[in-house]
């Protein structure tokens, strides 16, 4: 890549990255908590909540993320006569896409767990709740990291779709950049190379925290 | 201290218990026996509600054993619970799973609760084990923990489902001496074992269940050298290897 390339368009790239990344962040947030009580919910034994928030995760699952942020940003809005910032409407949009696929990590590693790991803290008089935070989460925790790192991971790469709704993050920053230096590759391969050493930064951190976790 | 009236149990079609009464005695060492199947281990389970039962009544202390709740969580405070796989916590040392029910469940202080679970352990051979994690011991270490997490709630009585049967042969003899000895010390104790020589040795009854009923119930020695019913000849035979 040319130096004087990117010395010219390397800061507009990192002021996209920027936004890519508070966004990814903030989304991601979202997701874990929220997405913590839908896994939770799943396996309520209160059957309503359970089932709610079932089909709350198959519509997710099942409709594109392209078209939840258009509705959440452009569509929603308008059908309720409010003003939204952009950035704050993608925020939201991302968390509860992401708070489905949480959801159903949160859901599989608590099933995963032996189921007498809950009958041995009932037996001792623990409530289920007591049970839920002193037992079985610390150990699904440790199992949910590294499918949850795999979402933060796409969850990260998949913001690059608010380019559509003209919010100027890192792919957008690139597109911008390759049409007015007329020369894409440059662009897209700096662009494709900071998304890169994001998401590399995020799971090497993560394989750090998985590490310090592991007791046995 | 445990009654047990008309007790059934059905899982969909299949009918486990087919009217259980039974009445443990405070004090008593009660020994359930008979085949895998006959519904041994489900009647132990609904004594504490880890199974509902479909039918019949459970007397803990003269009080029903409630459905659910604050007040079925007191209950089960104080019956202890040995699992056939232990089931300890693994990511919590031998002395923290034996200090978790007195500081959870109870709010003890932990300095208090520590010097609980250090004399347990020391009770059941493993004070040197305190900070060992479950993975790092044995079968019958395990087990001793176990049986230790169950005794720092302070249970009026305890309930062993196949505490032996997933242990090596060699690792049987130590469990078996730390529940000898609880006996001895007058804790009532209901035991579902295949360990013949355990209850011809400390039950003061042995139960024999077979296809969801008690077949036969007795002292071990009139169990075990002249029982009355055929199915319980059948099955002993078979088990004593005579």
């Amino acid at each position: 890549m040319p130096p004087d390339f990117l010395a010219q368009n390397l800061p507009l790239l990192l002021k996209g990255a920027g936004m890519t990344l508070r966004l990814a962040f903030l989304a991601f947030v979202i997701g874990l908590v929220l997405g913590t009580f839908v896994g939770l919910a799943r396996l309520s034994p209160w059957r309503p909540l359970a089932l709610l928030t079932t089909a709350y995760v198959e519509v997710l699952r099942g409709t594109p993320l392209m078209v939840q942020l258009l509705l959440i940003v452009f569509g929603i809005p308008q059908a309720l006569g409010l003003q939204v910032d952009e950035f704050r409407a993608a925020v939201v949009a991302f968390g509860i896409n992401s708070s489905a696929y949480v959801g159903e990590i949160v859901r599989a590693g608590i099933q995963s767990l032996d189921r007498g790991q809950m009958e041995a803290a009932r037996s001792l008089g623990m409530s289920y709740a007591q049970a839920m935070r002193w037992v079985v989460l610390p150990q699904a925790l440790r199992r949910v990291i590294p499918p949850l790192v795999n979402e933060g991971v796409t969850l990260l790469k998949e913001t690059s779709v608010v380019a559509m709704i003209a919010l100027t993050d890192l792919t957008r920053s690139a597109q911008l950049v390759a049409s007015r230096t007329y020369r894409p590759f440059p662009a897209y391969l700096a662009a494709a190379a900071i998304y890169f050493a994001m998401t590399f930064t995020f799971s090497r951190l993560a394989a750090l925290v998985e590490r310090r976790l592991r007791v046995e | 201290m445990i009654r047990i009236e008309g007790l059934h149990k059905r899982f969909g079609k299949l009918h486990v218990l087919k009217g259980i009464d039974l009445h443990v005695r405070p004090g008593e060492v009660v020994c359930v026996i008979g085949p895998s199947g006959s519904g041994k281990s489900t009647l132990l389970r609904c004594i504490n509600r880890l199974e509902e039962p479909t039918e019949g009544r459970i007397y803990i202390d003269g009080r029903p054993l409630p459905p659910g709740g604050p007040e079925l969580d007191q209950v089960r405070a104080k019956l202890g619970m040995v699992f056939q796989r232990f089931h300890l916590f693994p990511h919590m040392t031998a002395l923290e799973n034996v200090m978790s029910g007195p500081v959870i469940v109870k709010k003890m202080d932990r300095a208090a609760a520590r010097r609980l679970a250090l004399e347990l352990l020391a009770k059941v051979g493993l004070a040197e084990k305190a900070d060992a994690y479950p993975s790092q011991l044995s079968g019958g270490q395990q087990q001793r923990v176990a049986i230790a997490r169950a005794l720092a709630m302070e249970p009026k009585a305890m309930l062993f489902d196949e505490p032996t049967s997933a242990l090596d042969p060699e690792l049987v003899g130590e469990v078996l001496a730390v529940m000898k000895d609880l006996a001895r010390e007058g804790m009532t104790m209901v035991v579902v074992t295949h360990e013949m020589g355990f209850a011809r040795e400390v039950a003061d009854r042995v139960i024999f269940m077979d296809g969801g009923v008690i077949v036969e119930e007795g002292p071990p020695e009139v169990i075990f050298t002249s029982p009355r019913e055929e199915r319980t000849r059948a099955f002993l035979s078979k088990v004593l290897h005579v």
